[in-house]
């Protein structure tokens, strides 16, 4: 077992609000620069980017986490990560049943579908900016029976996180962790989140812009970068551990 | 003002807790942001919002509230509804928007320092 040093939340050109350079390719070369040794990609209620930044790191040898980050019907962010691409599918054909309205590019920005080698396949025509009418109680529970880690994005930001839209975590979902973005501290989110002190707190960029890739991490103390020994981490078993880098 | 008047007047439709529709209703609260709601709201107002989370009937027990508006038509939730039951916390259903349900609250007075 050895540390890998991981930021699981990053989007790519294919999420609206995600810069255009945010492509397959650029993005694992930034991730290889900042020394991340397993990366997420999680754009909003989509997962059509994945296979193209996995393909962009097979040379690399950084492992690329399926995801999504998908937006509840209480408008809450949840990052979802899984081990294979099947599984983010699966959840994605969920996500588009219950996702309405079609994206506007002059007001949302462009939703870019892209290749391995960074050409543009096609653009995305839904609103994966809007909310699905998923509960998140539904939400999580699909997600845990596709065997992938349910993680509660920015809790400590006001808008589209599970604290600012439901005032508390309710006690009828079970998270693998918390995400602290990085307008707080480790000491001030300990303080603030003192009554989570059950959960797990990860740390990642939840990068739209390639500087800002890896700028918030987490480190692993596991055997291999697959979403079970994550799980072991956040769940602090079988001697696995997680660090947050701020 | 009690809630029984405001379901009189305005016609939502009560879904729980109906014993307590002669409760006083001395203010008014509009958010769909449980934690704005939380900080803002006052005890005795009545809370105008879209989410139909459980959680809804948490935060009007923990601020006193008097009575819950879900707005555009929304039905509670199953377990929502139950808790309301349990908890006495009257959910009104109004099939107005947010902005139209909390006008026709203030042309009958509520929260013009009543």
């Amino acid at each position: 077992m050895r540390w890998y040093t991981a930021d699981l939340h990053i989007h790519t050109c294919l999420s609206p609000c995600g810069d255009l350079l945010m492509s397959p390719k650029k993005i694992v070369a930034e991730a290889a620069a900042r020394k991340l040794e397993i990366i997420a990609i999680t754009d909003h209620n989509s997962a059509m980017n994945v296979s193209a930044v996995t393909n962009a790191a097979s040379e690399i040898g950084i492992v690329v986490l399926p995801g999504m980050e998908v937006c509840t019907r209480e408008e809450v962010h949840v990052l979802t990560i899984f081990d294979n691409i099947p599984a983010a599918m699966e959840l994605q054909k969920t996500v588009y049943l219950h996702l309405r309205g079609k994206n506007d590019p002059q007001a949302f920005g462009d939703q870019v579908i892209a290749n391995e080698y960074d050409e543009v396949e096609g653009f995305e025509p839904r609103l994966l900016i809007g909310a699905t009418d998923i509960t998140i109680e539904n939400l999580v529970s699909t997600v845990n029976q596709l065997h992938g880690l349910a993680i509660a994005s920015h809790i400590d930001r006001e808008s589209f996180s599970v604290i600012g839209q439901l005032g508390f975590i309710p006690d009828t979902v079970q998270f693998d962790a918390l995400e602290i973005s990085a307008n707080t501290s480790d000491e001030d989110a300990s303080a603030r989140f003192r009554s989570y002190s059950q959960y797990p707190f990860i740390r990642n960029s939840d990068a739209h812009f390639l500087n800002d890739i890896g700028k918030q991490k987490s480190r692993f103390f596991i055997e291999e970068a697959t979403v079970q020994e994550i799980a072991d981490a956040l769940r602090n078993e079988n001697r696995r551990m997680i660090q947050t880098v701020n | 003002m009690t809630i029984r008047d405001i379901v009189n007047e305005l016609e939502f439709t009560p879904c729980c807790a109906e014993e307590k529709l002669n409760q006083k209703v001395t203010g008014g609260y509009s958010g769909d942001l449980l934690s704005d709601v939380i900080a803002n709201s006052k005890a005795g107002d009545v809370w105008i919002t879209m989410q139909v989370h459980v959680n809804i009937v948490a935060v009007a027990v923990l601020k006193e509230l008097s009575a819950i508006i879900l707005v555009n038509g929304r039905k509670p939730s199953e377990d929502t509804l139950k808790k309301a039951t349990d908890e006495k916390i009257p959910i009104l259903v109004s099939k107005l928007s947010s902005f139209e349900t909390g006008g026709k609250l203030y042309e009958l007075g509520i929260g013009k320092g009543t």
